[in-house]
């Protein structure tokens, strides 16, 4: 629809920059380069994590940093109203910095409270606020304007960039920022050959994984058909 | 008396594949996913990145259970309506072949995760679904597995894949939309039949 609208707008549909939800992609594109260049440091430095490190070494280090994030969690799911699992969340927070040593086990989530992941672009979606044009930027990657925004305020709010030992901060930083790309190792294949375009690829899921993020993974499942055009 | 007893056993293993046909989506899912997982729990090949392998399993034990028209008509989106039979069945051969890799290599990352199975709400007369799973892996939040499911005929079978919101099919959409735009039909299968081919010849 919005690529007819285009049509009327402009000469046509065929040019690069014409997705409505990428008014930059220009400057996307330039930064997605920048940040390929990056990976070719940051992604040997992860599979070294990954190879060396032991599994159950790599379960307490996510566990650890999971452990701080669902204090965040908890806020969140409180300002979007879900009072249960914000409960919940705390609940799970109590359990595993004390029986969990720290945060480095979840032996809440083996209680059966489960993990819940809630940012403050995810409670800005919730109360209505649209996704905006979509962003590339160095290091942190994709996010939609209403998730940059998120993302600053999450980080104000982040419990390890207000470690006040910089050099125990930037170490704290510099292992999560590894840990999540580690994770994000087995993705890598599947996108390098999946994707026709890895900029456009990576963009549509971001997209369509924060939507359903926003609907805490229970979204509508719209009637597809081949007319409808998302 | 135990003639009887094995006359019955056989009149009943006989009877089991037909039933095994009717099976509703959700058990379907189960059946299909805990079959191939056992396959590659046990697989060294597959863990440690043999995608020819992982391939054949998906054909064998997976492909009979998929829609790949139907996925195609979808990541296709409106243009498809403008498509020859004789392009429908080229654009869906080949993104059937790009597909089932993809989902193959996936399973070559296989660890230790588990999959929970979540309930489906299916009414009579229903005709499509969404069975939803979960990957759990330790140390990480859960992954959300979704399938979409309808019925043919008298049996299910799945047209989407979503992994954690993102469908494996609908996210090739706007790609495939600019390429018929700037190509056409004949070009979108030029573009997805040449990607087969270099990924088959540089396959590990």
């Amino acid at each position: 629809m919005a690529c007819a609208a285009a049509v009327f707008a402009a000469s046509g549909c065929a040019t690069t920059a014409n997705n409505p939800k990428d008014p930059f992609e220009g400057f996307n594109r330039a930064m997605f380069a920048v940040n390929e260049g990056l990976d070719l440091v940051v992604k040997p430095v992860a599979q070294g994590y990954d190879a060396a490190a032991p599994l159950p070494v790599k379960v307490v280090v996510g566990n650890f940093f999971g452990n701080i994030w669902d204090v965040w969690t908890a806020v969140n799911n409180l300002l979007q109203g879900k009072g249960q699992q914000a409960v919940s969340d705390v609940g799970r927070v109590l359990i595993n910095s004390t029986a969990g040593i720290g945060g480095a086990f979840d032996v809440a989530g083996e209680m059966g409270l489960t993990k819940h992941s809630e940012d403050f672009g995810q409670t800005l979606g919730k109360w209505g606020v649209g996704d905006g044009p979509y962003f590339y930027w160095p290091i942190i990657g994709p996010r939609t304007s209403r998730d940059t925004f998120g993302w600053v305020v999450d980080t104000y709010f982040d419990p390890v960039w207000r470690i006040d030992d910089i050099g125990l901060r930037n170490s704290l930083v510099a292992t999560r920022y590894i840990s999540v790309r580690a994770s994000l190792l087995p993705a890598d294949k599947v996108v390098e050959e999946a994707a026709f375009d890895k900029y456009d690829y990576i963009r549509n899921a971001y997209l369509q994984h924060r939507r359903s993020e926003i609907f805490d993974g229970e979204l509508p499942h719209e009637a597809v058909d081949e007319e409808s055009s998302q | 008396m135990k003639a009887l007893f094995s006359l019955l056993f056989a009149l009943l293993t006989l009877v089991a594949p037909a039933v095994a046909q009717e099976l509703a989506p959700d058990a379907m899912v189960r059946q299909v996913t805990e079959d191939v997982l056992a396959v590659v729990r046990q697989d060294k090949d597959i863990q440690s990145g043999n995608t020819r392998k992982a391939i054949d399993l998906v054909e064998t034990k997976v492909l009979p259970y998929f829609n790949f028209q139907r996925m195609t008509a979808l990541a296709v989106g409106r243009d498809w309506s403008k498509a020859t039979p004789e392009q429908k069945k080229r654009l869906s051969e080949e993104f059937k072949t790009l597909l089932v890799r993809t989902y193959s290599n996936a399973l070559t990352s296989y660890k230790n995760q588990t999959v929970v199975y979540k309930p489906s709400k299916l009414s009579a007369g229903d005709t499509s679904v969404v069975v939803r799973t979960e990957v759990v892996q330790p140390g990480s939040k859960p992954v959300q597995l979704d399938y979409s499911l309808e019925k043919q005929g008298d049996a299910w079978k799945v047209y989407d894949v979503v992994v954690a919101g993102v469908s494996l099919v609908t996210n090739y959409r706007d790609t495939f939309k600019q390429e018929v735009s700037n190509t056409g039909l004949d070009g979108l299968i030029t573009m997805l039949s040449n990607r087969n081919k270099q990924l088959e010849a540089g396959k590990k």
